[in-house]
């Protein structure tokens, strides 16, 4: 179905010359980690890798600025169809299936694949036979993965990031781990544990992908890269963070020893010196956490301003459906008993991407936070609709009767009479409703935003530390969430105190 | 206002024996009459075709120069409007009251006042405040529901129905929700609202309320078997369905 959707936003997407002008939108994923794009571990605020480098000098010759947006790895190319950025510039392996829905520029880097094992395992599988039935962790969608495949491999592939990967074979999950040679610079031979395994498992290639309509800016971007080659740029660049290799420096038609720059791999001393071995908790909390605050409070903004977004959606869809699935004429209750079972009965995900990537296809092409409150809304307004009906049905039928005997007309009676009593037993699960959006709306990053979730999972990768941030992470989602329930409780007992039923 | 009930036949959906079968009656301003009947002769339902809130068949109602007839002779908006009219003169106190939670006794009083006839607020305050000041809940006029007695509350739903100014107040079982002890007043507030020229039919079970009243109407099987003063009717009753009942009461 993506591949369908996939392939329709294509058709639908505008040609944009966005990047003609001076400003070069490049799509990544931060949560895929070092040393491609990742948040620096010293100072989070700041985006680094080596293709945020890459990216700046690649700009630079073209003369505009580089502008990184954050969108999902694996839907890189979907939301550059959709147009949210003009190139996608992040590891993406070259590969002829994704010739058919992008423009792909020539391979700017080339790197061998490697195994990873733990240190003296005397069972670990050591070449491409060997994987044949052993559990082998790697990242889905990848060359890795396919190679795997194709060796009969059991393999375990990874939403998280590529900490999680290393960490698992580790910890004895996997019996080897199988990633493109900088991951496994920046990752697995961080851990004494583990040590590679000599030999050739296979090459990628990563490129660079624009929009079929962008013949122009694939060209301009193929000429800055033959430039940044022939001038030792690149060279330089890849030296930096220690991954310059043979096989790139073939690629690139270059002497692999030439250039006079320095040698010294600075920015992956940097990150060795920084999350190599992480310091005690204590300390992280004193010298690292507080620069995670202003990133943290950012994000929380967003789950806050989305959930409560949202929620203000859901509550007015609920009252709409839950008052005609009980007072609507006999198709009206229908469209509304519909309307809650397909809201309910569907997961948010495939909601989500519905609105985001498969309303291009009718011309909606919405902003993402937009789509993200319209989907998180919709769902919930369908948790909202059943909730006001219980509440409504809750409502003895004589308060109605009572009413309509005084002459209120239906809508006064809801008003005024049924509507403020059934608010008290809609009250309680409505909190619980809006604490669930508050988690849920993490799933908004599958549309490009960052909100706390995302921003752990970016975090928790950079700086190669789950407990501690998450910890963190999960103290911003109490201190917005239980705000909220403690004036829902406060809100319930003033109501509560008049609500009783008047018996005799 | 005069209140003419012609030939009322209503049959519950299901069932064999229709609930009111040829009811016929007429009743002119200004009395309290007692309804009286066994269960299930149709009182409760008279009430609640007469306010609308249960369709009947066949037969008509005029309450004034408003005519509200049968479901199997007049279309729906021509009931509609009737019905919206009749309760404009006709009010009613349920049995179980129903007085709204939420709202306190003045509020209970002025909400439909206020939005059904558009009186200006603070007129509708000073009339609920009147109204429960009469009825002896001076005390208690910003309690709601909850705080006020079975006795209170009635009288609360009363004066919320005489907010609406009615020419004739229905009320369903009275005493029927109250401690026995309560009867004297409940009679008491039946005469207070007598002196105010109000018509009210009270249907009951209950034979002190039926002594105080002015005129009696007794039913049988969905029709009126009897009616007259009630010192004739309860001493020297000529129907057997009336002997049966009083005889049962004692």
């Amino acid at each position: 179905m993506l591949q369908t959707l996939l392939l329709a936003a294509l058709a639908a997407a505008p040609g944009d010359a966005a990047a003609a002008g001076r400003v070069l939108r490049w799509g990544c994923d931060s949560q895929g980690g070092a040393p491609f794009v990742f948040q620096d571990p010293m100072d989070p605020n700041h985006l680094v890798g080596f293709e945020v480098d890459l990216a700046n000098a690649l700009a630079a010759r073209m003369g505009a600025t580089a502008v990184p947006v954050q969108g999902q790895w694996d839907r890189l190319l979907e939301l550059l169809a959709r147009g949210d950025f003009d190139v996608a510039l992040n590891g993406i392996e070259l590969a002829e299936e994704k010739k058919r829905v992008a423009l792909l520029t020539a391979p700017y880097f080339a790197a061998p694949e490697v195994l990873t094992v733990r240190r003296g395992d005397a069972s670990a599988p050591r070449t491409l036979a060997d994987l044949r039935g052993r559990k082998v962790g790697t990242l889905p969608g990848s060359l890795a993965s396919r190679i795997l495949e194709r060796a009969g491999a059991e393999v375990r592939t990874y939403d998280g990031g590529q900490n999680e990967i290393y960490q698992d074979l580790r910890l004895g999950r996997t019996d080897a781990v199988l990633l493109d040679d900088p991951i496994a610079h920046y990752y697995g031979d961080l851990e004494e544990a583990l040590e590679r395994v000599p030999g050739d498992f296979g090459e990628v290639r990563y490129v660079m992908a624009v929009r079929p309509s962008d013949e122009a800016l694939r060209a301009r971007l193929d000429g800055a890269i033959a430039s940044l080659a022939k001038d030792g740029t690149l060279r330089d660049l890849y030296r930096r963070w220690g991954i310059w290799n043979d096989a790139t420096a073939r690629l690139l038609g270059v002497d692999p020893a030439g250039g006079g720059g320095s040698t010294i791999a600075t920015e992956h001393e940097r990150w060795r010196a920084a999350v190599g071995k992480l310091p005690p908790l204590w300390e992280r909390v004193r010298d690292r956490y507080p620069r995670t605050l202003p990133l943290f409070a950012r994000a929380a903004g967003m789950t806050l301003a989305l959930s409560v977004l949202s929620m203000v959606l859901a509550v007015a869809v609920g009252v709409m459906v839950a008052a005609g699935r009980r007072y609507g004429p006999a198709p009206v209750r229908v469209l509304a008993a519909g309307y809650v079972e397909f809201f309910r009965g569907t997961p948010l995900l495939i909601q989500l991407t519905m609105v985001y990537f498969g309303l291009p296809e009718l011309g909606v092409r919405l902003d993402p936070f937009v789509a993200g409150c319209i989907a998180l809304g919709l769902n919930y307004g369908a948790a909202e609709a059943e909730n006001y009906r219980a509440g409504l049905e809750s409502v003895p039928a004589g308060q109605s009767e009572a009413s309509a005997v005084l002459g209120l007309s239906r809508w006064q009676a809801l008003r005024f009479v049924i509507g403020p009593q059934a608010a008290r037993i809609s009250l309680p699960p409505m909190t619980n409703d809006f604490i669930a959006l508050l988690k849920d709306s993490s799933l908004v990053s599958l549309v490009t935003l960052t909100e706390l979730t995302k921003t752990y999972v970016n975090l928790g990768n950079a700086m190669r530390d789950h407990l501690g941030l998450g910890l963190m992470v999960a103290l911003w989602y109490l201190a917005i969430g239980l705000p909220f329930a403690f004036l829902s409780r406060r809100l319930e007992k003033r109501l509560g105190g008049h609500l009783r039923r008047a018996e005799a | 206002m005069r209140l003419v009930v012609k030939d009322l036949f209503r049959r519950h959906p299901g069932a064999s024996a229709p609930v009111l079968d040829g009811l016929s009656f007429e009743l002119d301003g200004g009395t309290l009459v007692a309804m009286l009947g066994p269960s299930g002769s149709g009182k409760t339902t008279f009430l609640r075709c007469l306010i609308g809130l249960e369709p009947f068949e066949r037969g008509e109602i005029a309450a004034g120069d408003v005519v509200l007839r049968g479901t199997e002779v007049a279309p729906p908006p021509e009931r509609r409007a009737a019905i919206a009219k009749i309760r404009a003169r006709i009010g009613l106190v349920f049995q179980s009251f129903e007085l709204f939670p939420h709202l306190t006794a003045v509020e209970n009083c002025t909400l439909a006042p206020v939005r059904v006839m558009g009186v200006p607020r603070a007129e509708a305050e000073e009339r609920a405040v009147a109204l429960l000041t009469r009825l002896g809940l001076a005390e208690r006029l910003r309690a709601h529901p909850d705080r006020l007695s079975g006795g209170q509350r009635q009288r609360v739903a009363i004066a919320r129905a005489l907010a609406m100014e009615p020419k004739i107040l229905l009320y369903d079982e009275p005493t029927s929700a109250l401690d026995p002890s309560m009867k004297q007043e409940v009679l008491q507030t039946l005469h207070r609202v007598d002196a105010t020229g109000v018509t009210q039919v009270v249907v009951t079970h209950d034979l002190s309320v039926a002594r105080g009243s002015e005129h009696v109407w007794v039913l049988g099987h969905g029709k009126l078997v009897e009616e007259g003063k009630p010192e004739e009717v309860l001493s020297s009753p000529k129907h057997e369905a009336t002997r049966k009942l009083l005889a049962d009461w004692r």
